[in-house]
């Protein structure tokens, strides 16, 4: 990685890029099933639009990144660090973990909270390969009746789900688009 | 030098609450706690709201804000005044064209739609906090949803004045899990928390903020032989008319006369502006 490509690929507008981003994300996060475009930055290979957007608006020196393992090389530490400050940590420490979901597995590895801070607990931003409104059904808080989402494995979702109140919450990226599941839903494996 | 940072804050103040006000949404009715900034307004005057309205404001939204129903009260002022000043947001009294409300003890009466976010001036989160002042305990209780005290208090409502007297801030149980205060709304206003918009509440002195994701079930607590009801003045808004919104009652002279009108002052201009009249509107005209 040349010294120049590590400072591109940031906000070029913070404060605006960063709202509309946050309230892509927030939306989500409220319907979950839903899916957003979530665009601003421009990360280097391996991480996709929508989780680089992500870490630039949600992480800084105040929260814990692990990067799992296909997210994890030498540019995207530094692209991270140039413009976060957020300190690269292991999995059980993070406040946010990226990558795809089979180097981010086992869940049991992640903060999930304590039963009086239940907050206190990770965010995994796991890349998709397809991110569509099919397969498992989702029912709770902020969905009328049911969604349905491309999750990548219901039964281990379901038992971050069980946990409630305690437990992970999701986003999912794929190239710009956004959705997320929060733990305070339930999940129904497709047929 | 009036040049603000786009809605006054800082990036990584803004980054905190917009991480608190995730992992609200994801437990509903809990109370995140969040590192609350001063705020160039007293406390009580909405800085908790004003700091979540900061964290979710992008220049194309339409900003709208509300105490006790009203645009035109000092604290709305001054609060679409702020957001003008340092965010450059269009404002708007009219519910339907807002996309944010901010609020301070009213949820307006129109309903509102999917693409709007409504945001509450909490000055006590913590519904417990009355019946126990520990928050280590009212934590602990919360964990344990450990609410019979809650219980306990609306039966002592019962036992002393045959109905539970509890008229505003009245507890909810969210998504069948956490016991929230909804602000000191009136009861009236408690079934209109299952909505198609988003809810975010911010208490600014105390530091935390909760939020109501769309469509999460919302109950007023109660018992099965003194259910919950939502009240308001047994009255018809005596300028526009209207028999199913909230009403504030103002006393006119030192004779005892009083007039009832809507307490959402959008809700009531709306109505006379489409013809509907109430008992002294001729009066108001004349």
């Amino acid at each position: 990685m040349t010294p120049q490509t590590r400072f591109l690929g940031g906000f070029t507008d913070a404060p605006v890029q960063a709202a509309h981003a946050f309230r892509a994300a927030m939306t989500v996060m409220a319907r979950p099933g839903e899916l957003r475009q979530l665009v601003g930055a421009t990360p280097p290979d391996g991480l996709s639009v929508a989780a680089g957007t992500l870490l630039l608006t949600l992480c800084d020196p105040d929260t814990g990144v692990y990067l799992a393992r296909g997210a994890d090389n030498p540019a995207i530490r530094q692209w991270l660090t140039f413009h976060t400050g957020a300190p690269l940590v292991p999995a059980a420490q993070a406040d946010f973990a990226v990558g795809f979901w089979q180097d981010l597995v086992p869940l049991d590895q992640y903060r999930i909270g304590t039963p009086v801070y239940p907050d206190r607990s990770a965010t995994l931003i796991v890349e998709c390969d397809v991110l569509q409104k099919s397969g498992a059904t989702l029912r709770g808080p902020g969905i009328r009746d049911t969604a349905r989402l491309s999750v990548p494995d219901a039964a281990a979702l379901q038992a971050n789900s069980d946990l409630y109140p305690l437990g992970c919450d999701f986003f999912f990226t794929c190239g710009d688009t956004v959705a997320a599941l929060p733990r305070s839903i339930r999940i129904e494996p497709e047929g | 030098m009036n040049e603000y940072n786009f809605a006054y804050l800082d990036e990584q103040t803004k980054r905190m609450i917009r991480r608190a006000i995730l992992k609200g949404l994801a437990v509903p009715g809990y109370q995140v706690p969040f590192a609350s900034r001063e705020m160039p307004m007293p406390y009580g005057w909405g800085t908790g709201g004003v700091q979540v309205s900061a964290a979710t404001l992008t220049p194309d939204d339409v900003f709208k804000v509300i105490d006790q129903g009203a645009d035109d009260t000092t604290n709305a002022v001054s609060i679409r005044k702020f957001f003008e000043k340092t965010a450059g947001v269009a404002t708007t009294e009219e519910t339907e064209k807002a996309t944010i409300i901010q609020t301070r003890h009213r949820i307006p009466e129109a309903p509102l739609r999917a693409d709007q976010i409504l945001v509450y001036q909490v000055p006590i989160p913590e519904p417990l906090r009355f019946l126990e002042p520990r928050e280590t305990e009212t934590r602990k209780m919360h964990s344990l949803q450990e609410y019979g005290l809650m219980h306990v208090k609306l039966y002592e409502d019962i036992s002393q004045h045959g109905a539970i007297s509890t008229a505003y801030a009245y507890p909810v149980r969210v998504a069948d899990r956490y016991v929230m205060d909804p602000s000191p709304i009136p009861k009236f206003d408690n079934p209109k928390l299952e909505m198609d918009a988003i809810q975010l509440f911010g208490a600014g002195r105390e530091q935390r903020i909760y939020a109501v994701p769309p469509h999460t079930r919302v109950v007023s607590l109660d018992f099965e032989d003194y259910p919950f009801e939502a009240s308001k003045a047994d009255h018809a808004c005596d300028l526009c008319g209207a028999e199913d919104s909230y009403l504030d009652e103002v006393i006119t002279d030192d004779a005892g006369d009083r007039m009832f009108v809507c307490s959402d002052t959008d809700y009531c201009r709306s109505r006379r502006e489409a013809g509907h009249q109430g008992r002294l509107a001729q009066e108001d005209a004349a």
